[in-house]
């Protein structure tokens, strides 16, 4: 059996929120060994959940990316459990331990001196107050890499400002340049693009690093500012900026390109949408034929994408007065069949039902203490002969206490018991936490 | 200056738009030898613009002088045995190749991954499509507002009555291209150091629903309980939440329902906010009592730029952020002194101010050592390099194909 391709690299993760468990994420999926550092007595908000023991009613009033436990309820270890987080716990592994306590910090001591990456996105100040520096963490394991991913740098005026993914999306200017042309950018949903992008980075950081040591024999510190990490995904407006001082305005559903129509489009049925885009005039033919209106592509205002353009909202009132009778994914597959790039709008069950990720067996089904046996989306890319796959289910807090501590680390029986008998080494969060 | 992380890579690029050449910039611009295979006609990302003053020029797209950069571009036509020639030499000297082509056409013009393995064994094959290599929508044509449609968590953003509503353009195809290069680094792990080559089949659709950004989010909630996430305004997290407009612009922050003292610390402690009521579990899911804080909280804003309300919350440790334009992040005076901003010259389309490393490495730094290529600028230099001579070139590049 072929081996996955980080199999022998060994992770300490200190990562919280989304933006560092994803990036984690992707190397455990890769084959890395991932081990998750969890305090019992300190509260992460917004890292297995909003608190650690919601009330149900809490959950029934939110709205289901957050409310949306198992059955609605919060169980007996509610941070097993919150939908918006443990799902970036899969191929993980978790150990009990508290890094503001002397023992603990001799117990990172020890699985740093035989780990390669020390991963964490935390405010810098909260490391270096419980004194994890990089100058420590190479005193202990002179090849080690240490990536930390601050919101906007380990130096500079905003060192320790705080933030979501949501907030470097408005400092980096993309909440301003999406959302509806004709309303306020305050309508605007919170998303959060860049910690997907600072995921998926930081796992290329740390694959360049280890790919730099195995060349070098040298570790080092990798330094992700995520504010500047973003600005990738904004090339399109800021090039414009850099090139014509141009401040590139919202643009809704239509193409910043100029390609036009483009549209997201009612389809029969509650709440059901088709997005629509044409790219030439053969797709926009294409568009007008199947939607039984050829005369459409005969019209000279619509004749020449500059045309499409300037008439845009004529367009869209024709399109949605015609795409209201069909049902979104049968006008799909009719679209797609005249060349039209469409696709329906899905919502996260037909998703879970889309008989494309079906066919190629995106989702995966595993059984969980304490969650029971569930389906689970998958992976972000597939592998031809080592296929990524769940080998850990979303890790349950401390749940690999006694491996790390006894078998990796050699930590005696009794010292174990000690830590256990003192209420260090747990699977439950201290009844104090919030 | 140390060399970059991937020095020792070399890496040839089939691919064009957005999404590949944003997966073979990342590895470029950290050092690997990446040779980008142009068909005659050009990558069509050469056309996207921005332009200069909005006259197209090919040499002059500004996604295409960002995302190309530190990369030597050849072209080759593909469909000629002359090219196809060229490209099993190109290969036989490589540890990676990346393409985008759609599913099928890179085994039909002779290089699938069998075709690859046995120029040059153990070599891998990153393939970026919209839909990946299999599977029912495998040939639907698809755009960034599509595959962001189907693959991404659209439908719960915008607001109840109106359709859903996109992220910025574009952006699904970046983020899509940092995933492939997450495959494409795996794969040479594999290569090097597990003894073999694979596939990786990068679906831009997957790519997203196995996303962070709330897609996978929804789908496990959905998983767990039934409940399918909707649309409401700034997503319904507590209060104060979402973007509120204040003197010069907006101030976005989150944190009500998780931080509620740092947001009475933020607006200076008022008596009102003393009342045991704003702290009930379900306080925060009060419409009248969002009604009461918005009525004290929108004249606290008004009061004050989006860079002050920015640092008042800040001190109080609340997250929070202005929402800056395009020029506000250009001129962010940190950001700039921290070098987040890279200058590149580029001999036709000029000297601008790029967004710069997305990460610092200090021992194999990122760097630009080169601008994006002319279209053919190092076709003579790099089939040189694989033993063509000047005059077995020259017919095949000639710019007169275009």
């Amino acid at each position: 059996m072929a081996k996955l391709p980080l199999e022998g690299v060994r992770i300490v993760d200190l990562t919280v929120v989304w933006a560092g468990p994803f990036a984690t994420q992707i190397l455990g999926d890769l084959g890395a060994e991932v081990i998750k550092l969890e305090n019992p007595h300190v509260w992460q908000t917004y890292t297995r959940g909003i608190r650690a023991r919601p009330p149900k009613a809490m959950l029934d009033g939110a709205l289901p990316i957050f409310g949306g436990y198992p059955d609605g309820e919060p169980g007996d270890r509610p941070w097993n459990r919150p939908p918006t987080f443990i799902h970036l716990y899969r191929n993980k592994k978790s150990v009990a331990v508290d890094l503001r306590k002397d023992w603990g910090k001799e117990f990172l001591r020890r699985l740093v001196a035989i780990s390669d990456v020390v991963y964490e996105n935390n405010v810098p100040e909260t490391l270096e107050k419980l004194g994890v520096t990089y100058e420590w963490l190479k005193s202990i394991k002179p090849d080690i890499i240490f990536v930390r991913v601050p919101a906007f740098g380990l130096a500079g005026a905003y060192r320790n400002y705080r933030a979501l993914g949501v907030h470097i999306e408005g400092v980096t200017s993309h909440t301003r340049y999406r959302g509806y042309t004709d309303m306020d950018p305050s309508a605007n949903t919170d998303i959060y693009a860049a910690d997907y992008l600072a995921g998926a980075q930081g796992a290329f950081a740390v694959m360049a690093a280890l790919l730099h040591r195995r060349r070098t024999g040298e570790g080092q510190l990798v330094e992700i500012p995520q504010s500047e990490n973003a600005l990738a995904m904004l090339a399109f407006p800021l090039m414009d900026y850099a090139i014509n001082r141009r401040v590139r305005d919202r643009v809704g559903n239509r193409s910043i390109l100029g390609h036009a129509p483009q549209g997201v489009y009612p389809c029969a049925g509650e709440d059901r949408w088709i997005a629509i885009s044409c790219t030439s005039d053969a797709e926009w033919s294409g568009l007008c034929r199947t939607l039984g209106h050829g005369e459409w592509a005969g019209d000279p205002r619509f004749a020449t994408m500059a045309g499409r353009c300037e008439h845009h909202g004529t367009l869209d009132e024709l399109i949605a007065a015609e795409t209201r009778g069909h049902e979104m994914r049968a006008l799909t597959e009719r679209l797609q069949a005249a060349g039209v790039p469409a696709g329906p709008v899905l919502d996260a069950r037909d998703a879970m039902e889309d008989p494309h990720l079906r066919a190629r067996g995106f989702f995966y089904r595993v059984p969980h203490e304490d969650i029971g046996e569930r389906e689970w989306p998958g992976f972000l890319f597939q592998l031809s002969s080592t296929p990524l796959s769940c080998r850990q289910p979303p890790v349950r807090m401390g749940e690999h206490s006694a491996y790390v501590y006894k078998e990796l680390l050699g930590y005696s029986d009794e010292e174990y018991r000690r830590l256990e008998e003192a209420g260090e080494i747990t699977m439950d969060f201290d009844p104090s936490v919030p | 200056m140390e060399p970059g992380p991937l020095a020792d890579l070399r890496v040839i690029d089939l691919t064009h738009y957005i999404a590949g050449p944003y997966c073979t910039k990342l590895l470029a611009d950290y050092g690997a030898d990446v040779v980008k295979v142009e068909r005659p006609t050009g990558d069509p990302c050469r056309t996207l613009g921005p332009f200069p003053g909005d006259q197209p020029d090919p040499e002059k797209s500004g996604l295409f002088l960002y995302l190309n950069t530190n990369k030597r571009g050849v072209v080759l036509d593909l469909k000629s045995e002359r090219g196809k020639e060229a490209l099993r030499r190109l290969v036989a000297t490589a540890d990676l190749v990346v393409e985008s082509f759609r599913p099928g056409v890179l085994d039909r013009l002779g290089f699938g991954f069998q075709a690859l393995q046995a120029i040059k064994p153990g070599i891998g094959l990153v393939s970026i499509s919209n839909f990946g290599q299999s599977g029912p929508y495998r040939d639907y044509k698809a755009t960034d507002l599509t595959l962001f449609a189907m693959g991404g968590e659209m439908y719960s953003m915008g607001v109840p009555d109106r359709p859903p509503v996109q992220q910025g353009p574009l952006v699904a195809l970046v983020q899509a291209g940092a995933a492939a290069a997450d495959a494409a680094l795996a794969l040479v792990f594999s290569s090097r150091f597990q003894g073999e080559g694979q596939h990786a089949d990068v679906a831009i659709m997957e790519a997203h629903a196995a996303g962070v950004d709330r897609r996978a989010q929804c789908i496990v909630a959905y998983s767990f309980s039934g409940l399918v996430n909707y649309r409401v305004p700034g997503f319904g997290a507590g209060f104060p939440g979402g973007a509120y407009p204040c003197q010069d612009g907006y101030f976005h922050l989150s944190g009500g329902a998780a931080h509620w003292n740092r947001i009475v610390r933020m607006v200076g402690e008022p008596e009102f906010l003393e009342d045991p009521k704003w702290t009930t579990p379900t306080a925060q899911n009060d419409p009248a009592l969002k009604e009461e804080f918005d009525a004290f909280f929108f004249g606290w804003v008004m009061e004050r730029t989006q860079v002050e309300c920015w640092a008042a919350g800040q001190a109080a440790h609340v997250l929070c952020a202005p929402l800056y334009t395009t020029a506000d992040i250009y001129g962010d005076p940190v950001l700039r002194e921290r070098g987040a901003w890279q200058v590149v010259e580029h001999p036709l389309a000029g000297t601008h101010e790029y967004p710069g490393r997305p990460f610092i490495m200090p021992r194999s730094p990122w760097e630009i050592r080169r601008p994006a290529p002319r279209w053919g600028e190092h076709t003579a230099e790099v089939l040189g390099e694989v033993g063509f001579k000047p005059d077995e070139i020259t017919g095949m590049t000639s710019p007169g194909t275009r």
